[in-house]
């Protein structure tokens, strides 16, 4: 019984900064209808920056104000980036302001390395409540105790500011209605930059005040990245006591599978969101999103047409160069396209999805990994020949994106998105933490190809002949019946429906096949580097996929594979540096405020500008 | 009191209003009155900026407020009724009221909700209930009351009579002559032509964007043809 008890409470206390982080997410999905995939920044930053106050202001005293002034501080940055990089894309579809954030993640990552280097710190103990108490002989430490006192304390004052003051009121007006809000008089981007600073406050509080349980390292910002969208998903977007609510189930759940389950401590959080997203899809408090509310905005959407004379001449004689490659080329350059053309498949089949299918997967790299996996381990465990393997890594892949597809497309928007997460995340769990089986950390090794593709050469345009299929079969299917239908439910499900198109169905099989084609590049990748790791299903893998297909151009077919081609290919020279980060994240911000077309995009324009390509209202 | 001037207004490449002028004087009631697709929402949305004409000019107690952000545009003293309402259904009927408060403007009528509910009895018993749980005629008594707490000096009426119960039409006229009588100039826009006989001192008929007809009520009753052209009665 006492064990019971301290459980649930070392799970209250975790639960305290999980809320604090959450619910600051939470809120300012609310208002600005930004998923802000920074919010593990801030809380990184909390937790940097009141480790330094910690170190300069002393005693108790001294704590406690270094966690207020981690939390301003953090809030002031906050101020900051709303400003500079979430003003000029309120009004741009979600995508393009996901993007954003995720540049933000990565200027962060660098400044903070360059700040304070590459050390993990120790959080300082809390003076005055560094020991334990026995409760029923069971050790709990005062700190928790502490932290478990305290939020509550945090919940009442923002539940009283939310629903008690007129800034509150302002800020649920705007929550349903901003335009609304803003010809009654009130200056609505000043709400939503006050809205950003308390929710980076409490990202920044969250962090600051875990110090003593968890320290500060560079890998907090992913770490708890999952954990708090799963919150704010179970509890439901935008809902304060839902945010409450669900940090403390996960917790505790949490605490209680480190002791019963410890297999499956990572797997758990997102089992019981899908759970709870399977019986109320908005979650515990949530409302349901109004479709159509921040849809597409800004020019319409052009129709696509097959390529023309010009552009299908320098595709030819692109694919003549690469054809011939191997005469003029080393072999370091090889195998960099190959590189090149596996990435460019696994982008070509999330932009199929998100361009045309309007389903934004956050978890594409469940396929491309999973089809990797899927080839790795028959070949380990059944000794395959890689022919089969090919074969099998796509229907594999194909298969796991039908049934995670099945749950995940009940929901739309956001929630969607959450749950494709989601679904990659229980996915890369099982192989992380199912070491007997897929290796876990240490990956599976020892994966080559067949005899006859060993060769540089041979691999080479084995993998240029079937990335260039998939890429021609996604083309194909675009301007194919399906291809059709697909964009009709994207645009309008509606009026899809009312035609006679099953759109839910529609979208399954494109998921499917979306999945699939990413299990070819997966199965691809395996055998040319002989080996897998489940760094290929992480979030940071799905979110490369994500912002190569923004930069290449979401709007233009060849998007994907221009977006592809140029990231990878820059990737090798950019990484040198050692700040690469910053300046990919500076890049991508750059091209989301200035260049939203992406490259593609951009050119095409540039084409039409001087007579290249036609116009469309011309032609 | 508001006056504009040629303006031009687009919704992406759709050219909605063409070259729209007229002027609302000082203590009017103005009915804009027109086909459904005229663009009198159109003419609304542009006057509060929430549609930004490309090109003219809209000024208001002589500034020129073309291209001014809608919120400033509102502390001017400028108060917006939209079509669809747009009341925000989670909030209660006092919160409603609170988002639209703003300070005292010399000149007009400070309303309180006190006043309010006096002018609106039906919602006084309800103001603690979610705009959600409101009639349509009780939710287009909070709309108009909500911009009131502004302390407009001109009100936009958009199709203040659409979708409502007839009895509640009649109250709505009520409203808005004893709101004149408090002066208030007011801009509604109707397709309901009996509803704008008995409430305003002028008129304007927009078709396609433009300002067919300008004259006072009177006027228009003594051309038919005119209304019988730009009007379905």
């Amino acid at each position: 019984m006492g064990f019971f008890i301290a459980q649930i409470l070392t799970g209250l206390a975790n639960a305290s900064a999980l809320f604090m982080v959450a619910s600051g997410l939470s809120l300012i999905f609310g208002v600005t209808r930004i998923v802000n995939f920074a919010h593990g920044s801030f809380y990184m930053l909390g937790a940097y920056v009141g480790y330094s106050f910690m170190q300069v202001l002393p005693g108790a005293w001294g704590f406690w104000t270094s966690i207020l002034l981690a939390g301003l501080v953090v809030g002031i940055i906050g101020i900051v980036v709303e400003m500079l990089v979430l003003r000029p894309v309120y009004k741009a579809p979600e995508l393009f302001q996901l993007v954003a954030t995720f540049g933000v993640i990565l200027v962060v990552q660098d400044l903070t390395l360059l700040i304070w280097g590459a050390d993990d710190f120790l959080g300082p103990r809390a003076p005055g409540l560094k020991g334990i108490i026995r409760i029923m002989g069971e050790p709990v430490p005062k700190y928790d105790l502490a932290l478990i006192a305290l939020t509550p304390f945090v919940a009442f004052a923002l539940w009283w500011l939310i629903t008690k003051t007129r800034t509150g009121i302002l800020v649920r007006a705007a929550t349903q209605d901003r335009e609304m809000v803003g010809a009654l008089g009130v200056n609505q981007a000043w709400l939503f930059t006050g809205v950003f600073f308390l929710g980076c406050a409490l990202a920044g509080l969250g962090g600051a005040v875990q110090l003593p349980k968890g320290g500060a390292d560079l890998l907090m910002d992913f770490n708890i990245l999952s954990a708090i969208f799963v919150v704010v998903v179970i509890g439901g977007m935008g809902s304060l006591p839902g945010a409450y609510v669900a940090a403390v189930l996960i917790s505790v759940l949490n605490v209680f599978g480190v002791n019963y389950l410890p297999q499956s401590t990572l797997a758990l959080m997102f089992v019981v969101m899908v759970v709870v997203l399977i019986f109320r899809p908005f979650g515990l408090f949530g409302r349901e999103e109004v479709a159509g509310e921040h849809g597409q905005v800004g020019e319409p959407e052009r129709p696509i047409k097959p390529a023309g004379q010009t552009a299908r001449m320098i595709v030819m004689a692109g694919l003549v160069l690469l054809a011939f490659l191997p005469l003029i080329g080393d072999s370091f350059l090889l195998v960099l396209i190959t590189d090149i053309a596996i990435f460019c498949l696994f982008a070509a089949s999330l932009h199929f999805l998100l361009g045309l299918g309007g389903l934004v997967s956050f978890g594409h790299a469940a396929y491309f990994g999973g089809g990797a996996y899927a080839a790795a381990l028959l070949v380990t465990y059944a000794g395959t020949p890689m022919e089969l393997a090919l074969i099998l890594a796509p229907l594999a892949a194909g298969l796991t994106a039908i049934i995670f597809g099945w749950v995940c497309l009940r929901l739309t928007g956001v929630y969607f998105a959450m749950l494709t997460l989601a679904f990659a995340q229980l996915l890369w769990s099982l192989v992380f933490q199912w070491g007997d089986f897929t290796g876990g950390d240490d990956g599976l090794v020892d994966i080559w190809p067949s005899e006859w593709a060993s060769g540089t050469t041979t691999f080479y345009y084995l993998a240029l002949v079937l990335c260039i299929g998939g890429i021609i079969i996604l083309r194909h299917t675009a301007h194919a019946p399906f291809g059709y239908a697909l964009r009709g439910a994207r645009d309008s499900a509606r009026q899809a429906e009312a035609t006679g198109i099953n759109t839910k169905h529609v979208q399954w099989v494109a998921f499917g096949f979306a999945g699939a084609m990413a299990g070819i590049a997966g199965g691809l990748f395996v055998f040319s580097k002989g080996s897998i790791f489940p760094n290929e299903l992480e979030i940071a893998r799905s979110f490369d996929a994500l912002i190569v297909v923004f930069l290449g151009g979401v709007k233009t077919l060849a998007g994907g594979v221009v977006g592809g081609a140029a990231l990878e290919g820059a990737k090798d020279y950019i990484t040198r540096f050692e700040y690469w980060r910053l300046l990919l994240g500076l890049l991508i911000i750059f091209v989301v405020i200035v260049a939203p077309d992406g490259i593609a995009g951009t050119l095409r324009k540039w084409a039409e500008k001087i007579g290249l390509m036609k116009r469309e209202d011309q032609a | 009191m508001l006056e504009i001037k040629g303006i031009n207004s687009f919704y992406g490449k759709a050219h909605v209003l063409n070259d729209l002028s007229f002027d609302v004087a000082r203590g009017q009631v103005v009915a804009l009155l027109g086909r459904n697709g005229a663009g009198k929402t159109t003419t609304m949305k542009s006057v509060m900026q929430l549609v930004v004409p490309q090109t003219g000019s809209v000024t208001f107690q002589d500034i020129d407020i073309t291209r001014m952000p809608p919120h400033k545009v509102a502390k001017m003293g400028l108060g917006y009724v939209p079509e669809e309402r747009r009341i925000f259904t989670d909030l209660t009927v006092m919160e409603n009221l609170e988002v639209g408060r703003q300070p005292e403007r010399e000149g007009t009528v400070k309303w309180s909700e006190d006043m309010l509910f006096d002018m609106f009895p039906n919602l006084a018993e309800r103001r603690t209930n979610r705009g959600k749980e409101l009639s349509g005629g009780e939710q287009q008594m909070l709309t108009i009351a909500r911009t009131l707490m502004g302390n407009p000096s001109l009100i936009l009426l958009d199709e203040p009579s659409e979708g409502i119960a007839p009895v509640i039409v009649e109250e709505m006229a009520r409203v808005i002559l004893r709101l004149k009588k408090d002066g208030l100039t007011v801009l509604l826009s109707e397709q309901n032509l009996h509803f704008a006989q008995a409430v305003a001192d002028r008129v304007v008929i927009v078709e396609s964007g433009t300002a067919k007809y300008k004259g006072t009520l009177a006027e228009l009753n003594a051309q038919p043809d005119v209304r019988d052209t730009y009007l379905s009665v």
